[in-house]
């Protein structure tokens, strides 16, 4: 048994962000300490708006290992990119 | 006492409270248990500093003599202090910090509520810059105190051991003189006594979450607003103020 409290993953909604980014992690006896202690480590410098935090042990990861067959077939297929499309210019940003 | 001498009273009593807290706070960095508590606790340091810019700023304004918050806080002797005893009390462990803490920001909470409706706008517009920071503040000490009070064996006795210990020092906190009677007439200020409902409410309603006794005692150690204080100040303020006072007018 670890006396030590889990370790949360926190993101953070920037002010002008559409989504939340990961900005680092903490550790907290439960999600609310986490929300608070995330508050007080990393919106120091009014940095966020809203803040999400999970407990690291609850986020799969991709294997480093599977690189290759993960990401590597997407090299080839640029025709993906939709860099081939005219766009009319009252489009706007895409 | 005029009015204006009662209102400075007043200030200095809420710019010493924040700045004796403060300076509390402060010992704790890098020495909290855990990180996180270590920056939240020094959050909380630089939240009291800035309540005391304004309070003693505004002192100053009132005395009309030219003091500025830095002369008010570097510059006056232990008798001139009127924060508090409870708050010039040292740390303790974390347990007992995080207590006073709560029942100070319990107190600060309701008083600045009450403050936010007073006839003086400056003061209405200091206390509504300031009760956001309190109202954080309280949420995490009280938090934490219930969190500790009612957490292991081993916290919940630290818990109750400090409510024991600081219980008696917060009869002081709702003991009115002249000075507040003056500013309640006026509607500057709330009767010091006329706190306490609310603040027993709060305060009883967390503890008991906490699972912590209330002690029985009623009595009620006093002073601070007048300025006689403990033994512990004139150490705090031998830190706090050495700088200004070896080298006057030193800036940075």
């Amino acid at each position: 048994m670890s006396n030590e409290w889990p370790l949360w993953e926190v993101f953070i909604r920037g002010q002008h962000g559409m989504s939340h980014r990961h900005v680092g992690s903490l550790h907290a006896p439960d999600a609310e300490m986490a929300i608070k202690n995330a508050r007080d480590v990393y919106t120091r410098r009014n940095e966020g708006i809203s803040i999400w935090v999970v407990e690291a042990k609850n986020i799969s990861a991709s294997s480093p290992s599977d690189k290759g067959p993960l990401y590597e077939p997407s090299n080839s297929k640029v025709y993906r990119h939709p860099t081939f499309f005219d766009i009319p210019e009252e489009v706007g940003a895409m | 006492m005029t009015r204006d001498e009662a209102l400075f009273q007043f200030l200095l009593r809420l710019g010493d409270n924040t700045l004796v807290l403060s300076h509390r706070i402060s010992e704790w960095c890098g020495h909290a248990p855990v990180l996180e508590e270590d920056i939240a606790l020094a959050n909380t340091a630089l939240d009291l500093i800035g309540q005391t810019q304004l309070w003693l700023g505004f002192a100053g304004e009132v005395e009309g003599e030219g003091r500025t918050a830095d002369n008010l806080a570097y510059l006056r002797d232990v008798w001139d202090f009127r924060n508090l005893l409870m708050l010039e009390r040292p740390n303790g462990d974390f347990g007992k910090t995080m207590m006073r803490q709560f029942l100070f920001d319990a107190w600060q909470s309701v008083l600045l509520s009450k403050l936010l409706s007073s006839s003086d706008t400056q003061i209405a517009e200091i206390a509504e810059k300031a009760s956001k920071e309190v109202a954080y503040q309280l949420e995490r000490s009280a938090g934490t105190v219930v969190g500790l009070g009612d957490g292991t064996v081993e916290s919940h006795n630290r818990m109750q051991e400090a409510l024991d210990d600081l219980w008696p020092y917060t009869g002081e906190m709702f003991l009115g003189d002249e000075a507040d009677e003056v500013l309640a007439q006026d509607g500057i200020a709330p009767d010091a006594a006329s706190l306490k409902p609310d603040w027993d409410e709060l305060v009883g309603g967390v503890l008991k979450s906490a699972t912590l006794q209330i002690p029985s005692t009623k009595f009620a150690h006093k002073g601070g607003k007048t300025g006689t204080h403990t033994e512990h100040l004139g150490f705090i303020l031998a830190d706090m103020q050495f700088l200004q006072r070896a080298y006057p007018a030193a800036s940075w």
